[in-house]
């Protein structure tokens, strides 16, 4: 299988799927953040009965209705490609996606849709406890679908709770908790909501400041920073703490990503974070010169990974070419272990095939020998690709995409701190250089959200599911040019998308708050 | 037809509320629309068919070619007899 792939294929794939997860995290980030903004403002309203509260609440929440509108089904462009461009992969994970993605649809179609709908058309016909009640509700039913997506996100990066049954070539839930609850999947989720929280924290003080230099709606401008520079202070720090679960995670399951993200290419005690580099040529970082300029802070890598400042953090080669000393297997070992995986699996078919009843059957057996599954099927993926070269990620965008992520998100919360600040001294109108900064901050903190999923996505490769299953066996043989095609197609329609957000947003952002809702 | 009640308030909810759409409701509206009409008349249906449910009738035929396409002629079963 693996001498006739076309490889221009998998890259078309890899690429189209890129492209429709890009385009869709577009949207969803300010629909996870600005909802709960938008909760609160209205809490405030209800409870201080200030009609600038309720002008205040609906503005954002139109904001809100476009974006949401315009992004939703977006993401169902990857469950097709699921189907047509990645069919042996969405076969192998059995029903894994299935639970998480059945709940997520049933969520997303009977909290969000009815409670957007009295969100939108219930002002002055239902209660305002009942109107608030249904707005938090959106904000809650909202983050929660993304739970269900993350979680089954989560499960690629660290398959747990299942076992593979060979009979028929799917993975199989042996226990959902421990699915939804693995620690990648929680961590993927603080970390991924909070974000979003952090992206619509920066959009709503980027909106309200750009009213400030205009000195127009000063009142209402004034109030949403305050709520968004509180909001968004206070979910940075969320994002660094899960950010920092998360290091600790992917040191677990996915050293070699981390190893990625840090430019480590020899393993060391007491690993120094790279705060700033730019790294050399592949020929060079090869031969040992990996960076041409660096900031390192000593000891920081081993503490953000494993707790202790002197830690042995492993780097690229260590997992290329194994460390003994460490119990690191080489990725030759990996490789063989993971063509025993395959052999067995053959061996199975072919006794199945020929009609071998006790032969299928014993090596059936073999599946759920745990000694079988710790020392061979763990690395069953390995077995596909003889190059060790293959398994080794993209090093230059995943360290990069890393380091915009973090030093962005660090920036924001020092930007948070300062607008408070100068708020609190009653100082911000008059603050102009920072409120001409605000508005640019909106496309930096979209740059610093696609950063966090290339580092996720681009830094776990060549997998689709993490040491089992990399691109080339998940793709489906279909004919390259079919896949350029409906990129193509995709490119087109989710530009097409992204300009009609952009253009009626900006139009709703110059009209102000004046129409209420989505009703007349 | 008391039981109607409730489900006739729902039905005025909706009615009311997408009869007085604002005129940036509408757009949004229209979008939406244009959007899911491409996404699945013409994109799902010309371009994305599930592959595995278009070629094969059940699940047995679907799994036994994914098993096809997860195996090659690798066969190293004596060393795993000799590592087990």
């Amino acid at each position: 299988m693996i001498q006739s792939i076309d490889w221009s294929l998998v890259d078309w794939s890899r690429a189209q799927f890129a492209l429709t997860a890009m385009y869709h995290w577009l949207f969803v980030p300010l629909t996870l953040g600005i909802t709960w903004m938008i909760a609160m403002m209205e809490t405030i309203y209800v409870r201080t009965g200030d009609p600038e509260w309720k002008k205040l609440t609906q503005f954002w929440m139109k904001l809100f209705g476009i974006n949401f509108a315009i992004g939703v089904a977006t993401g169902i462009i990857m469950e097709f490609e699921f189907g047509t461009n990645w069919s042996n992969y969405s076969w192998f994970v059995g029903d894994i996606f299935g639970a998480p993605l059945a709940i997520e649809g049933i969520m997303a179609f009977f909290m969000e849709s009815t409670f957007i709908a009295i969100m939108f058309f219930g002002w002055n016909k239902v209660s305002k406890k009942f109107h608030l009640v249904s707005t938090w509700l959106v904000a809650i039913g909202a983050n929660l679908s993304a739970l269900w997506i993350l979680v089954a996100n989560a499960w690629m990066q660290s398959p747990v709770g299942t076992s593979f049954n060979p009979e028929t070539a799917r993975n199989e839930m042996t226990n959902f908790w421990d699915v939804l609850f693995s620690p990648v999947a929680i961590n993927k989720f603080l970390h991924t909501i909070t974000s979003g929280m952090v992206l619509a924290a920066i959009f709503v003080i980027g909106v309200s400041a750009w009213f400030l230099l205009r000195k127009r709606e000063t009142r209402l401008a004034l109030r949403s920073i305050t709520i968004a520079a509180i909001f968004g202070l206070l979910s940075s720090v969320f994002v660094a703490l899960s950010g920092d679960g998360s290091a600790k995670q992917i040191a677990k399951v996915q050293p070699l990503k981390l190893a990625a993200m840090e430019g480590l290419y020899d393993g060391t005690e007491g690993a120094g974070l790279v705060a700033i580099g730019i790294l050399n040529s592949k020929e060079k970082r090869e031969s040992g010169d990996v960076f041409a300029v660096k900031l390192e802070m000593p000891k920081l890598l081993s503490w953000m990974a494993y707790g202790d400042p002197d830690q042995f953090v492993a780097g690229i080669n260590d997992f290329k070419n194994g460390n003994p000393g460490q119990g690191i297997l080489s990725t030759g070992e990996k490789i063989q272990r993971g063509k025993v995986a395959r052999g067995t699996l053959t061996e199975y078919k072919n006794a199945r095939a020929a009609g071998n009843i006790v032969k299928s059957d014993s090596l059936k057996l073999v599946f759920k020998d745990q000694v079988f599954l710790d020392t061979y099927f763990k690395y069953f993926g390995y077995g596909f690709v003889d190059d060790v070269n293959y398994y080794i990620p993209n090093v230059p965008l995943t360290f990069y995409s890393f380091h915009i992520m973090v030093i962005l998100g660090f920036g924001f919360m020092v930007f948070f701190a300062l607008i408070l600040f100068f708020q609190a001294r009653g100082e911000l109108p008059q603050r102009k250089f920072w409120l001409r900064i605000a508005p640019w901050l909106i496309p930096l903190a979209y740059i610093a959200s696609q950063s966090g999923w290339i580092v996720a996505e681009v830094g776990r490769q060549p997998w689709t599911i993490q040491d089992l299953l990399p691109t080339v066996a998940a793709v489906t043989k279909i004919d390259a040019g079919a896949v350029m095609v409906t990129f193509a197609l995709f490119a087109v329609t989710f530009t097409v998308l992204a300009i009609a957000e952009v253009s009626i947003m900006l139009k709703a952002i110059k009209n102000g708050p004046k129409n209420h809702g989505g009703t007349k | 037809m008391k039981i109607l009640t409730p489900f006739k308030r729902i039905f005025r909810f909706y009615f009311d509320g997408f009869s007085n759409l604002s005129s940036w409701g509408r757009s949004i509206w229209i979008i939406i629309l244009i959007k899911l009409f491409i996404l699945f008349a013409i994109i799902r249906v010309f371009f994305m068919p599930d592959i595995l449910k278009k070629d094969y009738k059940t699940d047995n035929e679907r799994s036994r070619h994914v098993l096809e396409n997860l195996t090659t002629s690798v066969s190293v079963t004596s060393e795993l007899n000799s590592k087990l």
